[in-house]
């Protein structure tokens, strides 16, 4: 029922994202030909220029091209790759695992570090483990993922020797354990920069809550203050940090191009990135649109926890 | 009878500042009786009441002073002991009905937090709440123990903190103006209501006023409070007759009354001072009129007299 009320504006995003990413392709300087052949374009006669770009499509009028991509990828087909002549889909299958799995993991590893860290700081509003927590905060906000990332990488690898990620990548199917370490630093890395807005939404989220009435109220009926703490004032704080979590869920999704590419992980951003590289107009935007269509996604579920965790929404 | 509760020279401030919010009070609580609690906002009644419970909000502390309550200092006892009295041997119904309950939960869920929370002997805990929440009439308690509080109106939830105050039977019940959020309507019953309830369970109550007319008929005795401190204390009966501090007169003449047709109701000229002013005379002299010099100079002292006390250089009647 609520999901119905939001199809209009969540076709309507859609086909904005379709639109956005479709122009943006093409006004970025260079296309399929120059990329795949780099200055060697330059020796192609124009005739040889004009029947590559017939082969590709790209010769036909962009709404044409708009509308054609779009029909095959409402019936599912998202298109091959021109490098690989792999379908789209195939490949981002793969890659969507990989992704999910490291955006799940970074998010269940965020909530945890922030929340815990933000509880810990909203016990005492000024007092010196507070400072220690909102240091944290900033710290984890202040940090580039890749600085953090690559730190890791060279540490581990350099002084204990230990780095899972230099192994092909093992799916969780194919080899859990080889899988679980080659995903632990990505997802910390990921975790930790979204621990840092989750926990200062947290704090102040529980600041605000401590000082309402009925807190007083569960004092008052001789609860026991950790079973305030946590039944009381974290559930009645959780709205703003599903917020944060939701928003920081599709920050994870983009976040996760460069720790891709650092760890090595056949991921969706790899896949974008080497696409964008090589101009391979359909990978991208299908990958896109998938991306998108998972973010809108996310979006809808923040909303269902949403009526879960407040009854008065309806 | 013995004293339930006894306050001493209770001080509240301002933990940053210090600066006193309830300043050397003190008043006693026989067993079985129910005592008014009457002032002005800022007065100091709700935060002496909270002490109570040691339920003062952040940045508010207890000074100094002594809460005995059944023959302990509950500012000496630990968290854990001040817990176990809480909700148990001394439970609170608050001033909005609309703040006081968890939005998030739902209110069977409430009520059984206080069984959870403490020790007793009642077998089947859900029969036993629901019998609470029919007690203060609730019409349907099956549907009530499912519902979330924004389901409620404002008095029927007031009846769900009645019944959640209520539910282990506690020795002393502190209501902190219970029906100010409410309609007039409302109003009515639930201090009927609640007068019940302490009857049929013979429960010492403190009933936090602004409203001496609203407490005449549930009180046995009356405190008057003004900017922070007791400046009378008597019985009801003797208190309508015969007030002895000029402010609880105005505070009598100010009550509109059935069948008076005045067109306006008398009210007490001035404004109380504020929380944050230091007065080392009578609080209340510069809206007295029968204030003399001494009255700017010095504080008077609350002397007992025959029915009670007053803190008054010129109390009304002449006896001191």
């Amino acid at each position: 029922m609520a999901f119905l009320k939001r199809l209009p504006s969540v076709l309507t995003t859609l086909f904005g994202i379709s639109v956005f990413v479709f122009v943006v392709l093409r006004v970025i300087p260079g296309d399929t030909i120059t990329s795949s052949l780099g200055i060697e374009t330059g020796v192609l006669t124009p005739e040889q220029i004009e029947s590559l770009r017939k082969y590709y499509g790209i010769d036909q009028p962009l709404i044409g091209q708009y509308l054609s991509w779009m029909s095959s990828f409402l019936s599912g087909d998202l298109g091959f790759s021109y490098s690989t002549g792999a379908p789209v889909w195939d490949l981002t299958k793969s890659a969507l695992l990989v992704t999910m799995q490291l955006a799940l993991f970074g998010t269940l590893l965020g909530v945890l570090i922030g929340i815990s860290i933000g509880m810990f700081s909203a016990r005492k509003p000024g007092s010196a483990r507070d400072f220690l927590g909102q240091f944290f905060g900033l710290l984890a906000l202040a940090i580039p993922g890749f600085v953090l990332s690559t730190t890791i990488v060279t540490v581990m690898a350099n002084k204990f020797q230990y780095f899972p990620n230099g192994y092909e990548y093992m799916t969780p199917f194919e080899d859990l354990s080889m899988n679980l370490q080659q995903m632990l630093f990505p997802s910390l890395v990921l975790g930790i920069a979204v621990a840092a807005p989750i926990m200062r939404t947290t704090r102040s989220a529980l600041l605000e809550t401590v000082d309402k009435d009925f807190i007083r109220t569960a004092y008052g009926k001789g609860v026991k203050p950790r079973v305030v703490r946590l039944k009381h004032v974290l559930r009645n704080s959780l709205i703003p940090i599903v917020t944060m979590t939701g928003i920081q869920f599709g920050y994870l999704l983009g976040g996760a191009v460069i720790v891709e590419k650092i760890f090595a992980l056949p991921g969706m951003g790899r896949q974008i990135l080497d696409a964008i590289n090589k101009r391979e107009y359909a990978t991208v935007q299908s990958s896109i649109m998938v991306f998108a269509i998972l973010f809108v996604t996310i979006n809808l579920i923040t909303d269902w926890v949403y009526r879960k965790v407040d009854p008065r929404i309806k | 009878m013995s004293n339930l509760l006894e306050i001493k020279n209770l001080s509240v401030v301002i933990s940053d500042d210090k600066r006193v919010l309830v300043n050397d009070v003190s008043f006693e609580l026989k067993a079985g009786e129910a005592v008014g609690v009457v002032g002005e906002s800022g007065s100091g009644k709700t935060l002496s009441a909270l002490s109570i419970l040691g339920l003062l909000a952040r940045g508010l502390r207890i000074d100094s002073g002594e809460i005995n309550f059944q023959g302990k200092d509950l500012l000496k006892l630990s968290t854990e002991e001040m817990r176990e009295i809480r909700g148990n041997q001394i439970a609170m119904i608050y001033q909005d009905p609309m703040t006081a309950l968890n939005p998030v939960m739902k209110i069977g869920d409430q009520l059984m937090e206080v069984l959870d929370s403490h020790e007793h002997e009642i077998a089947d805990r859900k029969a036993h709440i629901l019998n609470g929440l029919a007690a203060v009439g609730i019409a349907d308690p099956d549907r009530a123990f499912d519902s979330y509080p924004h389901e409620f109106s404002g008095g029927m939830r007031q009846r769900v903190m009645i019944a959640m105050s209520l539910l282990l039977s506690p020795q002393l019940l502190i209501a902190d103006e219970p029906t100010t959020a409410l309609d007039v309507t409302i109003q009515r019953q639930i201090l009927a209501l609640v007068a019940r309830e302490r009857k049929r369970r013979q429960m010492s109550m403190l009933w936090i006023t602004h409203d001496l007319g609203v407490v005449a008929n549930l009180v046995d005795r009356v405190i008057v409070m003004y900017a922070g401190r007791v400046v009378e204390v008597g019985t009801v009966e003797e208190m309508f007759k015969a007030p002895k501090h000029p402010y609880t007169a105005g505070l009598l003449a100010s009550l509109p009354a059935v069948g008076n047709n005045r067109e306006k109701l008398a009210s007490i000229p001035g404004v109380p001072p504020k929380p944050w002013q230091v007065i080392n005379n009578c609080a209340f002299a510069p809206r007295c009129s029968s204030a003399k010099d001494i009255c700017f100079s010095h504080r008077p002292e609350l002397k007992n007299n025959q029915t009670g006390s007053v803190a008054c250089f010129f109390p009304l009647g002449g006896a001191s």
